[in-house]
């Protein structure tokens, strides 16, 4: 292990080794690489040097930054992280829907063979009862997204006895995510997960609670006060995550996330219901640029207590579901007339098979 | 078995004699173990099958010792929306069960068909729980009423107690319930055909009688209840129930104990 070599400041013992290093094939100013056993590639920025993809945003792919995890380029970036962020770019457009009463959340499901029974194979999961969580990227990562956070609020109501909120569970993912940015042995999620729920509007008994407590006075009941409500989370492979009115990932979401922002989601004037329909007709707007590949929608909401789902995070009805895409298609095709008259023959066609 | 949940599991006295606590050698030896007896207790659960579901009940009262200690205490829980379960005795231990069900619940929601287990499945589920626990020498001090319906939509009942002793019946009591409230039920169900026959009113009525027949007669029962009717339509529960037309007006025509006349 003559070639390993931690850097020991002003040690002669060192300085006895870079000399006999230097006479070697591969560098002494490189000790990561004669570790792994690499061919000599001196890791230093030379920008002059190098090709550069934009003039303005300096490509260092290439240069040995890349090869491995948790490694700082030498302007600060985890290029490892920015690949994993490439395998999202190319899954199925999610989407989630803030509401005023409750949370929607859609995903694409690209149909890659006339043998998948539809319906079949779900994408979007529920943690707990009230929280639903989708993503687009890596399917096998996804599922193992859902099942630490499975295991999160389970652990979280073993402590707490009580629903984890969807703030919390947000919070618990991204620290997760982020830990697969720390280490060269792992990699990071090649998914950006979105994570919906409600969290309930009621001052909740903890579980296995008896009786109902003080009526008044000290740990009584605050008359009519209002708890919780609808949360939305988009978390990244970095394990940055953000609160958001609307978010959308995978391959359709710079269309999704312009159509997002075009409803004012902040105002919360929007009802669940018609957040089903916006929620149906973004992923056919989104779906329309990949219009070569057949395509399924699923869907799950979660509503307040007073809403159809009761605070529970569950699938959108068949014929709310159909409904919903039947106004899609229809606003889909009313755009055709409207934008491209002249090249539309294909989504005509396509029309013409549904 | 006997209706005091501190005596439950242990040999009879009548049959066997008191223990001999000289073996022991002093309460010295030896950690105090708090989960080798109940403290706060709730009494009897009666339930009774009909020709649509089954009836459930049970008083809102969790006693410590004979002290009626708490009074809103639901001892029925609900399970997957097609399940009822009725607790006796330790109600910490309840409490520990009512969350082991909600994680069940939760983790079998998971699954791509949803929901799978109905009372039949989640009586057996309960039953090993229980039967484990006492071949740990820890038991869960309670006797447990499971209602709902079987893998055939069928009308279902049954019992499993701290011991893992499991059995079913048309109808079924814990507790004191096991001596007051049975003979009462049976009257009407005294078997699985004439239970079949039943109308929902007439087995609500039977419970209804069973439920003040025990608030007359057991010491450790109080007059609010919960009542929960599980048929294929889902499970209708009330929890603050009241007692109604109790009968003490004979009260005041008794004087004295044989001799005295007024």
């Amino acid at each position: 292990m003559a070639e390993v070599c931690m850097p020991q400041a002003g040690s002669d013992r060192l300085r006895a080794k870079a000399k006999r290093a230097s006479h070697r094939a591969w560098s002494f100013k490189s000790p990561r690489y004669s570790r792994a056993q690499r061919p000599p590639q001196i890791p230093i920025h030379l920008p002059s040097l190098i090709p550069q993809a934009s003039p303005s945003i300096p490509e260092h792919h290439g240069t040995g930054y890349d090869l491995t995890n948790s490694v700082f380029s030498p302007d600060g970036r985890n290029f490892q992280v920015e690949y994993a962020v490439k395998a999202v770019e190319n899954g199925g457009t999610s989407i989630g829907i803030r509401c005023k009463d409750g949370v929607v959340l859609a995903v694409e499901k690209v149909i890659t063979s006339k043998l998948l029974k539809a319906g079949a194979n779900k994408r979007i999961a529920t943690i707990d009862r009230h929280i639903g969580a989708v993503s687009s990227g890596l399917v096998p990562d996804g599922r193992h997204f859902v099942s630490r956070a499975r295991d999160e609020a389970a652990s979280w109501r073993s402590v707490y006895k009580t629903p984890i909120t969807t703030k919390d569970l947000a919070s618990r993912m991204g620290g997760y995510l982020q830990a697969y940015t720390l280490y060269s042995s792992v990699r990071p999620f090649g998914i950006t997960g979105i994570v919906a729920g409600f969290d309930s509007e009621l001052e909740l008994p903890v579980d296995g609670q008896v009786g109902s407590g003080p009526s008044i006075g000290s740990g009584g009941k605050v008359e009519g006060k209002k708890y919780g409500g609808p949360g939305l989370y988009m978390i990244e492979p970095s394990g940055m995550y953000w609160g958001y009115y609307g978010a959308a990932t995978g391959k359709g979401r710079q269309t999704a996330k312009a159509e997002l922002e075009k409803l004012d989601l902040a105002a919360l004037n929007l009802s669940l219901e018609d957040g089903v329909k916006e929620a149906a007709r973004i992923i056919y707007v989104a779906h329309a640029d990949n219009k070569d590949k057949e395509f399924e929608l699923e869907m799950t909401w979660i509503s307040n207590l007073d809403g159809p789902t009761k605070g529970r995070h569950q699938e959108v009805p068949k014929d709310i579901l159909e409904e919903a895409e039947k106004l899609a298609k229809k606003y889909l095709e009313g755009d055709d007339d409207e934008d491209t008259k002249d090249d539309d023959k294909p989504a005509e066609g396509d029309a013409m098979e549904e | 078995m006997n209706h005091l949940p501190q005596a439950w599991g242990r040999p009879r006295d009548d049959v066997y004699g008191a223990y001999d606590s000289s073996y022991l050698q002093g309460q010295s030896h030896g950690p105090t173990q708090h989960t080798q007896s109940p403290v706060v207790t709730g009494t009897s659960v009666v339930a009774l099958k009909f020709k649509d579901g089954v009836i459930i009940a049970a008083d809102n009262l969790a006693s410590y010792g004979s002290l009626a200690r708490f009074t809103d205490v639901k001892r029925l829980r609900t399970f997957a929306e097609t399940s009822v379960v009725g607790f006796g005795g330790d109600v910490s231990d309840m409490q520990y069960l009512d969350r082991l069900l909600n994680s069940l619940d939760t983790e079998e929601a998971y699954g791509s068909a949803g929901h799978t287990l109905n009372a039949k499945n989640l009586h057996t589920y309960l039953s090993k729980v229980f039967y484990k626990r006492r071949s740990e020498f820890n038991p869960l001090w309670n006797h447990i009423l499971v209602a709902g319906l079987d893998g055939e939509s069928k009308p279902f009942l049954a019992s499993a107690d701290l011991l893992g002793t499991t059995f079913s019946a048309p109808s079924l009591a814990t507790g004191y319930g096991a001596h007051l409230a049975q003979p009462l039920l049976r009257k009407v169900a005294p078997d699985e055909e004439a239970a079949a026959q039943l109308t929902k009113e007439q087995a609500l009525e039977a419970v209804k009688e069973s439920m003040k027949v025990l608030f007359y007669r057991d010491a450790r029962s109080l007059d609010k209840y919960s009542i929960a009717v599980i048929t294929k339509d889902g499970i209708d529960l009330k929890e603050n129930e009241k007692l109604e037309k109790q009968s003490w007006a004979f009260a005041d025509q008794i004087r004295g104990y044989g001799t005295q006349v007024n």
